[in-house]
């Protein structure tokens, strides 16, 4: 326990752990809809931050890049092209906050105890050197190819639910209104 | 491994360079447009002029900063940094000379004279400029007014359509120089490592051709293309100027900044132009290389390498101010027209285009 607190790594991942804690926490709480995705963009990059301590940069910045720069991007985006909240929001809570509250309990236990189930008190000694691009695409496209291609599956299909939910099919009726006008 | 007074020194001097170019080139900019519309321009400060963005920095730095009563206090003084900083980060990953082999400790070590050369570096690149975002969009919000608001989620929008295409044509370039001949390692995601390939020439042993310089430009040149439109759509630059444009919306985002803060995303656009520029020249124009850096050595080498470098990308810019005098600004759904349905498209095509030949390099013809 002594040599935990001599590693400064220790120390910078325990005040990132709190960064995220505590964003965390405001992402739910906060009242007003852009504070709450801007505590998002926080909890974020301090996990991109986290994985730059463990010299994985490239997941660090891709996560930099499609979460922080795109889907955070399209939040406020959508938040704002549909509401447009200045100022304070108090509508924000719905009835189901316990089973909300229930969820991420879950969540939480089942990723805290698959960590404990994996790593238990295994100290891992140093990170070493970053790996390269092609390393990760190697593993990538080589051992994982199947959970790889079973992801990009997925998200194809949501792409394509997207598309199908957000399109408007006219009738025959509608078709023959519009050319008429 | 690296002492962390050097890491220092080279960010100190990536931030020097940038700022450094930025004024030369707002008083640059002001002289070309005057040029080209037959006008006189900046004349007054210093020697043809050349103080006169040191007269109007000063000028705006001691305004009065008008906060108005609606905003949304922390976010409104947020946005102009989040402008600067992703820009100013954004220049760290650009080598701007030939490394260089110095003495460190009693140890030879190659000085490499980007300021951040880590193995993932374009990723780094497209990280920050896909941050730059948030400037417009919270300046916008924060501001507490509609026209900002609209202006900011219009200027949101453009980033990242034409992001998508940046992207794109970046990785057809990654794919191109890691699987140039006569190359076995991995990890051409280095911008330092993309430019060290493009030095040489495409034939060296044709005396007639040998002078032709290796860059991407010649291979990747659609690339090139999409690269540049997507840039002058990233910076907000004419024609895609729209974002900020007086004329649109009571000049868009920043309506209700004033004073050092509006100076400040006045210089991130600068800035912005300057690291797109620097990007663009060590993507396809070989960055700092050029003819007789083999012939001499040592700190002149570099010096001149350096040289290169800024001629390039003064270039680049050139462009940049001369497409600014020269179109027209374009609609907003024309602009949405180009990024989504012309730009992404062709960038893709080129994308398959580029792995064909790519994979026919590294594993020959199918039939084979």
């Amino acid at each position: 326990m002594a040599d935990w607190i001599s590693l400064p790594v220790n120390w910078v991942f325990l005040v990132l752990a709190l960064v995220i804690a505590f964003a965390g926490v405001k992402v739910v709480t906060s009242r007003n809809l852009i504070h709450a995705a801007l505590s998002l963009v926080g909890v974020l990059a301090s996990t991109a931050a986290l994985f730059l301590l463990l010299s994985a940069e490239f997941v660090a910045w891709v996560l930099v890049l499609v979460y922080v720069g795109a889907v955070l991007v399209l939040f406020l985006f959508g938040i704002m092209i549909t509401r447009a909240p200045m100022g304070r929001e108090v509508s924000l809570d719905n009835e189901r906050r316990g089973l909300a509250a229930i969820t991420a309990l879950a969540t939480f236990a089942l990723l805290a105890g698959t960590s404990w189930v994996a790593f238990g008190d295994v100290e891992i000694e140093g990170v070493g050197d970053p790996i390269t691009t092609g390393d990760l695409a190697d593993s990538l496209l080589g051992r994982y190819l199947i959970p790889f291609e079973i992801v990009s599956f997925v998200l194809l299909a949501a792409l394509i639910g997207g598309i199908a939910l957000a399109r408007k099919d006219r009738s025959p009726a509608e078709e023959a209104e519009r050319t008429d006008a | 491994m690296m002492p962390i007074w050097l890491a220092l020194a080279k960010v100190l001097l990536a931030f020097v360079v940038g700022l450094g170019v930025v004024v030369l080139l707002v008083w640059f900019e002001r002289k070309i447009v005057s040029d080209l519309q037959n006008r006189i321009g900046p004349n007054r400060a210093g020697p043809f002029g050349i103080l006169q963005t040191v007269a109007d920095g000063l000028k705006l730095f001691f305004k009065e900063q008008i906060t108005p009563s609606r905003v949304e206090r922390f976010v409104f003084e947020l946005a102009p940094f989040l402008a600067v900083v992703p820009a100013l980060m954004l220049f760290l990953v650009v080598p701007i000379a030939r490394p260089i082999e110095i003495t460190l400790d009693g140890a030879p070590y190659l000085l490499s004279f980007a300021a951040l050369d880590i193995n993932v570096g374009l990723l780094f690149a497209l990280a920050m400029s896909s941050i730059a975002v948030y400037a417009i969009v919270l300046a916008g919000w924060s501001s507490g007014s509609k026209y900002p608001l609209i202006g900011g989620v219009r200027g949101s929008a453009q980033a990242i359509s034409y992001e998508a295409a940046m992207g794109l044509s970046m990785v057809a370039v990654v794919m191109w120089v890691t699987t140039l001949p006569g190359v076995t390692d991995m990890g051409a995601m280095s911008v330092n490592e993309i430019v060290l390939r493009q030095q040489g020439t495409f034939f060296p042993d044709l005396l007639a051709l040998s002078w032709i310089p290796q860059w991407n430009l010649i291979p990747q040149f659609p690339a090139f293309v999409i690269f540049m439109i997507a840039i002058f759509a990233e910076t907000n630059r004419a024609p895609f100027d729209l974002v900020e444009a007086e004329q649109e919306i009571v000049a868009g985002f920043n309506t209700e900044y004033s004073g050092m803060r509006f100076a400040m995303f006045f210089l991130a656009e600068y800035l912005n132009m300057f690291t797109m520029s620097a990007l663009a020249v060590s993507l396809f124009l070989g960055g700092w290389g050029g003819p007789f850096l083999d012939t001499i050595d040592g700190w002149a080498a570099t010096a001149l390498s350096f040289g290169y470098f800024l001629f390039k990308t003064g270039l680049v810019l050139f462009l940049f101010v001369w497409v600014r005098a020269t179109l027209p600004r374009f609609r907003y759904d024309q602009l949405m027209q180009l990024g989504w349905k012309r730009l992404i498209p062709t960038a893709l095509l080129w994308l398959i285009l580029t792995t064909l030949v790519v994979s026919f390099r590294e594993f020959g013809a199918p039939w084979a």
